[in-house]
């Protein structure tokens, strides 16, 4: 769906992403991982292509992903940014009836408006829906902008770091919600910091490290012992409790 | 407060009130201390109540779109040396053709002439900026640069140019709610109506645009297009509003301020009709209060950028910027 190839991205002469190539596999999880400065939100961004590329391409179904037409894109894949300024005087029912714009252009249908609530719905966001954003907490008001990218209905979901300020009950109602687009067919990349949670909820992990490719493959073949060691610099154990894998650092 | 009354009502009935109350106070700059023939007042005062409502809209309508662009309430394009640009022109044209050439310039012309100026100067301005990264806060910033620059150069001809055209200078770059020209107020109502249909056409997309680029790229918006037509229109409404009334600073940010305050919704399709409503209203009503009632000419300008240029410090102070 997604293919990346010899990409590299610069800001001001400097490369944060140096000779990528990579895929996201059509209908997984993809979890992608690494250290601070590693890449993993620059590489979500280029394929959302809201980060100009510098040389290499990325290929949606086939197709150079600059060539798509934004409002043509937009129907298609849908990105959640951590650091997308909130406007403070709109509802969560406002932001997230944002995300049918692709489709409707503001003129949202009954089955417009059906996906919106259940959007509402599926981020426990129902109690807070005609509250303002500025009423909200920094965790309500995130779950608010994944809302509005959910009710987009992208064929795939490129999530940076969504887990980031929330509780761990929301943390695991956002990966349900991950898997849930899953079973719809759908592909989703989301950039994560628990390891976790990576190996426990993703399908295909991929591993950066200084701006290139570090590891890709199944959690169980890239978070090991040696690999994660290795991506981090630093020793880190991984265990298993019950069946589920536990990433711990000594 | 006002705003505690409106909360109990709904996004439309919000605007129904502040239309009525702008209604009566155009009812009343129609009609207080009219003397004589009634077929020579209407027509007169109605004119220059037309001016009043271009002159307020023209202003609402630029303020509310930049601060949708730059994502803060305190900046408007008169913060940014729009006004101070619009001063140099005048003050260089009474330099350069002298006071009796100034005056004898036909304003039909003398409008197109500034308002193709600002246009071009402003898009240059901010297209300068828009070509490299899209950064508005480096745009502010060289705004902000260039209004000191403009004003500097103001202030040195004002030195090198005879006093007795100072004067001349003086009249011409200061608002005046008094003289309107019926030609202009014409072109520049039409102007800025054409400009308010087209904006509440599109208000779902400043909706979005307002979230910032990444997300309204997101969700299928050409952001750097659609940036660089919305530049272009605030262009447009500040060379009428200035061409036609004057430079006003603080005006525009009064006006959005009272918008937020009285409509609470950042949704463009309540927020651009009440803050045209509010500007028009406002206008209308000082104007009457110090025409009519008071029988004072002159001091509306001043009460009203006073007012405004606290309201801005009362906005830094209380961090009130997003």
């Amino acid at each position: 769906m997604i293919e990346v190839r010899n990409l590299a991205v610069a800001f001001d002469g400097t490369k944060i992403l140096r000779n990528m190539t990579l895929s996201l596999p059509k209908g997984k999880l993809t979890g992608i991982v690494g250290p601070n400065g590693a890449g993993k939100s620059t590489l979500l961004t280029a394929m959302g292509r809201l980060t100009p590329i510098h040389s290499g391409e990325i290929l949606f179904d086939g197709f150079p992903i600059g060539d798509i037409a934004t409002a043509s894109l937009a129907k298609r894949l849908s990105i959640f940014r951590q650091s997308t300024p909130i406007t403070p005087r709109l509802s969560v029912r406002d932001l997230i009836s944002f995300g049918r714009y692709p489709h409707t252009q503001g003129r949202p249908t009954g089955a417009d408006l059906l996906i919106i609530e259940q959007a509402i719905a599926r981020l426990d966001l129902s109690e807070f829906a005609d509250r303002y954003l500025d009423t909200l907490s920094g965790g309500q008001r995130q779950r608010a902008l994944l809302g509005m990218v959910l009710a987009q209905t992208g064929d795939v979901v490129l999530l940076d770091e969504p887990l980031n300020n929330l509780d761990i009950t929301h943390a695991r109602t956002v990966m349900r919600v991950a898997r849930e687009e899953i079973e719809m067919g759908r592909t989703v990349a989301i950039v994560l910091h628990d390891l976790s949670i990576a190996a426990n909820h993703c399908d295909h992990v991929i591993a950066l490290k200084d701006g290139q490719l570090h590891s890709s493959g199944k959690p169980e073949y890239v978070l090991t012992n040696e690999g994660l060691s290795d991506l981090y610099n630093t020793k880190v154990d991984v265990a298993e409790i019950e069946g589920r894998r536990v990433i711990l650092t000594v | 407060m006002g705003g505690h009354v409106m909360d109990n009502l709904s996004l439309p009935s919000r605007l129904a009130v502040l239309a009525t109350l702008a209604v009566f106070a155009l009812l009343a700059f129609m009609t207080l201390e009219s003397r004589g023939n009634w077929g020579f007042v209407l027509p007169f005062r109605g004119i220059k109540a037309l001016a009043l409502i271009t002159f307020a809209t023209s202003v609402a309508l630029s303020t509310m779109v930049f601060q949708t662009l730059t994502a803060n309430r305190i900046l408007t394009p008169s913060i940014m040396g729009f006004d101070a640009l619009y001063i140099l022109i005048q003050t260089s044209l009474v330099f350069t053709i002298g006071g009796v050439g100034y005056a004898s310039i036909d304003p039909v012309m003398k409008f197109t002439v500034e308002s193709v100026f600002m246009t071009a100067a402003a898009l240059a301005l901010f297209g300068m900026v828009l070509r490299g990264v899209h950064d508005i806060g480096r745009m502010v910033l060289t705004g902000l640069i260039l209004g000191v620059l403009f004003r500097s150069i103001t202030s040195l001809i004002n030195r090198l140019i005879d006093p007795s055209e100072f004067s001349v200078i003086q009249q011409a770059n200061f608002a005046s709610f008094n003289a309107v020209n019926v030609e202009l107020t014409w072109i520049t109502f039409v102007l800025t109506a054409a400009c308010f249909v087209w904006l509440m056409s599109i208000h779902k997309r400043l909706d979005i645009m307002a979230l910032g680029r990444d997300a309204a790229k997101g969700l299928g918006v050409d952001y750097e297009r659609e940036t660089k037509k919305l530049l272009a229109v605030i262009a447009l409404l500040v060379s009428s509003s200035t061409a036609l009334i004057g430079p006003v600073y603080f005006y525009g940010l009064l006006i959005a301020a009272l918008s937020h305050k009285l409509i609470g919704t950042w949704r463009h399709q309540y927020l651009l009709p009440a803050s045209c409503i509010i500007g028009a209203g406002l206008l209308i009503a000082s104007q009457t209060l110090f025409e009519r009632v008071l029988s004072l000419q002159t001091s509306v300008a001043v009460v009203i950028e006073a007012i405004g240029g606290i309201t801005f410090l009362l906005l830094l102070f209380t961090r009130k910027t997003r």
